[in-house]
């Protein structure tokens, strides 16, 4: 295994689902640095010159390969931002994962910021998976404030799953997308927020050329007294069709705002939104407890499969 | 055996109405009991005062002897009572196996699950990974509602309207679940709540409530004979054409 102490391991677990070296590429940062990285025939990983980051280069025709990114912090007060740039070739078909874990039993806190930018090839299909998690009692904040930017090139397809559960107090996500021809872009956010946690998600996705459609669905649970705003924008330039969602349930005193905007620019271009914010329906509630489950063990089956 | 004592219950909107009045009845252990009578009789309020959904405001409700008037939907459900909602509901993101997997109260396998939904009539793996939410039919639902019941295995089930939504072909299988459920289950009541006639045929007992209070009750030979043709015993082909009016 790669040298990583008890809490980097279970923090790996959590965001990537690994407990060893992962087959394929991979890039392991632990507190700032490289804990380990591995390059394939197809694909090149390489540290930026100028800034903390990397090159993650993938040779067109690249197909059925995975890319390892994750990222580990267990040292309070430790705040960094990391530059990486993702350039998938034409007819590719990867499978990115990224993630952060944070372990925060300090007084400081500890941020990470993630600047991600894909420029995806012709006709390539790009699936990539992010997940952030924050443990730890300590009164220092962990604070993950991403940023996603996708260049489509024309045929291209991605799926992006973006998933923050538990642990992270404050998050400011900002995601852009820029789509060409053809160009396929699907994205399931899923957030919940918790204590007096703050979350803030940002998309912007424009639409630019014909036959580019984009589906963003974002569910979100706000508990306690935490707060969240969703912010989904599409931007539709040609013949294209758009469809964003945000569903929320809201619990005890948390607060949810969202934004959900369309512009168009042409006549062709079908744009839909829908948002909804509610509290747990009580009906669902009494039919989970008419099978024997608690109040409290009924809301979690609900949350557990809104946020599945 | 369930045994509710001079229950009533009542709303408050501008004034006070009350739903439920002053109702006594018995279902003995191994029974199948059938509720009818007209709409707005109370039969649903019965069912989920039974449930513990709505609390009686006067009177008591027993279940094998014990108190369980003041017990909550979750404390009565681990007592053994099941309860079949007349509208199904619908979730997002809980699929038809946890649903089951939670009704069983353990950690069942996919293959027994199965048997659940096979035996109300639906393919199983069509459904087990769906999705409780509306892209399933109402008659689909309903299924996987009755199905949820079968699950249980309580000593009550108690079904509120279950042939609602569903079609013929199926109303035959429903017919058929009742009787397997109560061999299945030693002693195991069931209450249903209909007006269907081929359900009062299969009953051991009939009750037909009107008014929010017990208007006949007796044995299948006694009462169906005289609510024959009524509102309160109706063929399927007779409520369709209602339907139609």
């Amino acid at each position: 295994m790669l040298q990583m102490d008890e809490i980097q391991k279970r923090l790996l677990s959590e965001v990537s689902g690994l407990h060893d070296v992962p087959t394929g590429a991979y890039n392991l940062r632990a507190n700032g640095v490289s804990a380990g990285r591995q390059s394939t025939a197809n694909i090149e990983i390489e540290s930026k010159k100028d800034v903390s980051g990397l090159e993650i280069a993938v040779k067109d025709g690249t197909k059925n390969e995975s890319i390892h990114i994750p990222v580990v912090l267990s040292q309070s007060g430790m705040s960094e931002t990391v530059y990486n740039d993702f350039h998938v070739g034409a007819d590719c078909d990867v499978l990115i994962i990224a993630g952060c874990g944070i372990d925060n039993c300090g007084s400081q806190n500890s941020e990470h910021d993630g600047i991600h930018r894909f420029w995806i090839g012709k006709n390539s299909k790009v699936k990539y998976v992010e997940k952030h998690y924050g443990s730890g009692d300590g009164s220092g904040k962990r604070i993950l404030n991403p940023v996603t930017e996708v260049y489509m090139e024309d045929g291209s397809s991605m799926e992006m799953e973006m998933v923050q559960i538990k642990g992270v107090d404050s998050t400011d996500r900002r995601t852009k997308a820029e789509l060409g021809a053809d160009c396929h872009l699907v994205v399931r956010e899923r957030l919940m927020t918790h204590g007096v946690q703050e979350a803030i998600s940002v998309y912007e996705v424009n639409l630019n050329r014909d036959g580019s459609s984009a589906d963003i669905v974002s569910r979100g649970v706000a508990r306690d007294r935490s707060y969240q705003k969703l912010d989904l924008k599409i931007v539709g330039n040609a013949v294209c069709s758009g469809h964003t969602e945000c569903d929320s349930i809201i619990m005890d005193e948390g607060r949810i705002l969202a934004v959900p905007s369309l512009e168009a620019n042409s006549v062709e271009a079908a744009l839909i939104h829908e948002a909804a914010i509610g509290k747990i329906a009580g009906e669902q509630l009494t039919k989970l407890m008419t099978l024997g489950l608690t109040q409290a063990e009924g809301e979690e089956q609900i949350i557990n499969g809104f946020l599945r | 055996m369930l045994e509710l004592r001079n229950v009533s219950f009542a709303v408050n909107d501008t004034e006070e109405k009350e739903i439920v009045r002053n109702l006594s009845l018995t279902v003995e252990s191994g029974k199948f009991v059938v509720i009818t009578g007209p709409n707005g009789g109370g039969k649903s309020t019965l069912a989920k005062l039974i449930a513990g959904i709505e609390k009686p405001t006067e009177g008591q409700i027993f279940l094998d002897g014990e108190d369980i008037t003041g017990l909550s939907v979750t404390e009565r459900a681990k007592l053994g009572i099941g309860y079949a909602f007349q509208q199904p509901v619908k979730f997002k993101g809980i699929r038809v196996f946890d649903l089951l997997k939670i009704a069983s109260g353990q950690a069942i396998s996919v293959n027994e699950a199965c048997v659940y939904l096979s035996e109300v009539g639906l393919c199983a793996k069509d459904y087990i990974e769906r999705e409780v939410n509306a892209s399933l039919s109402g008659g689909e639902l309903k299924r996987i509602e009755i199905a949820t019941v079968l699950a249980r295995k309580t000593k009550l089930s108690v079904f509120d309207e279950p042939e609602a939504g569903i079609d013929l072909w199926s109303f035959q299988n429903l017919v058929r679940i009742f009787e397997k459920l109560q061999k299945e289950t030693q002693d195991s009541s069931i209450l249903v709540i209909s007006h269907q006639e081929r359900i009062l045929e299969i009953a051991d007992e009939i009750i037909v409530l009107s008014g929010g209070t017990v208007e006949q009750m007796g044995t299948r030979d006694e009462i169906l004979p005289k609510i024959l043709g009524t509102e309160a015993a109706a063929s399927s082909c007779a409520r369709l054409s209602d339907r139609r009016d």
